[in-house]
């Protein structure tokens, strides 16, 4: 048995990492025109981190995400879960996406369960664990509601407890906050931190909005577009719950979009090609 | 609400007050046009001798057989047809031109097929449902939005899961008017194979009356035809439009 264990270590070359990228890269095809849509893309996600990519709408931070949960396939570069590379979907890599994904015939409850259902859980383990993540995103009082009945920071926390519910080993959010009101995405940010501390949930954690970046982060991924490259890597030490307005938060807020305007405004000036 | 209820019945009596007037002034003999109090005593007699019911019951269950065949092959079909290229490509064109061909056309053949019997009567109203299903699957799975399927694959789903849990019942709001459609043509279907194939049936009964020149008797049939029609559409396909707009809560 031990020696079984090894010798898969050894197959998996093990970094310890639960999410490898090695040099991967994302080319589409459009017009008849090979784009790179990311590239260069190196990262380890260890267990337990919160980790966020924060970059400008159409940097290919989708697409990143989107191949770790394997609804992409990368064009080059290797992928590892867990030491093996990522073929397909799995419940063990759970996606919120920014639009709310629910289905509108089932009410809460069912929502929630659908992963558990999937996974052919029993009826009484589903209604447990449904239970269980819906009063965890509190929304114990609207289980019996239907989707259009429900606000949509409502809606999110939903997609929230369905992906909780299957226990992924990692969960993927794609800007799961963009589309709400300002209040509403500070109160999920707040319910965010807290159920990741009682979860202790692996997050990667899509976003253009560096403030966000800044309160959920462990680390910060700052990417740079055309191709999507990652371009800095920022680590964050500061205590948690971390409020928005909490100097710190503000400050790092501040040194993250420095580094995306920087890249925004890189278009050579004119004294640059007069001096050519 | 008393007042729509009152608007609808006061419409029906009118319109049979004008028949009845119209029947009476005798401008056409009583076998082209009888008064509706001789329809009510055709229908009256043949529902109390039995035949009626017999008729109604025989012909239901082929409509419902064969409907329930029709659904489940069409929305097998018509979500193959959307899944993959390859199925739309080669059925996908048999069933639009099967859509294109009138039900009763298959009648000869399944009178050859099956012989003179349910089978034959049930195969054609199959064959007039099938197609409208599967059109109006196929274009119900397009319209869905692709989320629903990425979700549930990043939970792991395999496809016959997506299939049974997802985009079947998401397909509902979508193929609503579809099965309604369905239901009509396999109701056509179904009167034009019980006219030919004659065994006990709503549509021998219409033949007997033509061939009694019974006009009473044909225009007995035809209302029942018509109760039943508004009976299902009521019962069953309203039913179906309420649910969907209570949970997907659309505009009412």
């Amino acid at each position: 048995m031990a020696l079984l264990r090894r010798q898969l270590a050894e197959e998996r070359e093990d970094t310890g990492a639960l999410l490898e990228l090695r040099d991967v890269a994302k080319e589409f095809l459009a017009r008849r025109q090979r784009t790179k849509a990311i590239d260069h893309i190196s990262m380890l996600v260890q267990n337990g981190e919160f980790v966020c990519i924060v970059g400008p709408s159409g940097c290919g931070k989708s697409t990143l995400l989107n191949i770790v949960a394997g609804l992409e396939h990368p064009s080059a570069g290797r992928v590892l879960f867990d030491g093996r590379p990522i073929v397909r979907p799995g419940a063990e890599r759970v996606v919120v996406f920014q639009e709310p994904a629910l289905y509108p015939w089932l009410n809460v409850r069912a929502n929630v369960e659908m992963g558990l259902k999937i996974a052919g859980r029993n009826g009484a383990d589903r209604k447990r664990l449904a239970e269980r993540y819906i009063e965890l995103v509190n929304l114990k009082r609207f289980s019996k509601a239907y989707m259009h009945e429900l606000s949509g920071g409502m809606r999110q926390r939903v997609q929230l407890a369905r992906a909780l519910a299957v226990e992924p080993r990692m969960l993927l959010m794609d800007e799961p906050f963009a589309a709400l009101d300002a209040q509403t995405r500070d109160v999920l940010q707040q319910e965010l931190q807290e159920i990741w501390a009682r979860t202790g949930a692996t997050v990667l954690f899509v976003t253009h909005n560096v403030r966000e970046a800044a309160i959920l982060g462990d680390r910060v991924f700052v990417m740079a577009p055309a191709p999507g490259r990652l371009k800095r890597e920022i680590g964050v030490d500061l205590p948690r719950p971390r409020s928005p307005d909490s100097h710190a938060v503000v400050d790092l807020a501040a040194r993250i979009r420095a580094e995306l305007e920087h890249d925004i405004y890189a278009v050579p000036s004119p004294e640059d090609s007069y001096a050519i | 609400m008393p007042f729509r209820v009152l608007r609808v019945v006061l419409f029906y009596l009118a319109l049979l007050g004008l028949w009845q007037v119209v029947a009476m002034l005798h401008v056409w003999p009583k076998y082209v046009l009888p008064p509706p109090n001789e329809v009510w005593d055709s229908f009256w007699t043949y529902l109390r001798s039995g035949r009626i019911t017999d008729a109604v019951e025989i012909s239901m269950r082929r409509l419902l057989i064969g409907y329930f065949i029709g659904l489940v092959a069409g929305v097998l079909i018509g979500m193959a047809m959307a899944n993959w290229k390859w199925v739309d490509e080669t059925l996908g064109s048999a069933v639009l031109g099967l859509q294109s061909l009138p039900s009763v056309t298959w009648v000869p053949l399944a009178v050859i097929w099956f012989g003179i019997n349910d089978k034959a009567i049930i195969f054609v109203v199959v064959m007039g449902s099938v197609a409208s299903i599967a059109i109006s699957a196929r274009s119900g799975m397009q319209q869905m939005p692709p989320i629903y399927k990425r979700a549930a694959l990043t939970m792991g789903a395999s496809r016959l899961q997506t299939a049974r849990y997802v985009q079947l019942p998401a397909l509902l709001p979508s193929m609503t008017q579809g099965l309604k459609l369905g239901w009509s043509f396999a109701w056509r279907s179904l009167m034009a194979a019980e006219l030919i194939v004659a065994t006990v049936s709503l549509g021998q009964l219409l033949d007997l009356g033509r061939s009694l020149n019974d006009m009473s008797l044909v225009l007995a049939v035809m209302l029942v035809i018509v109760a039943i029609g508004l009976f299902v559409d009521f019962l069953v396909f309203g039913r179906i439009e309420r649910f969907v707009q209570e949970r997907w809560g659309l505009a009412t």
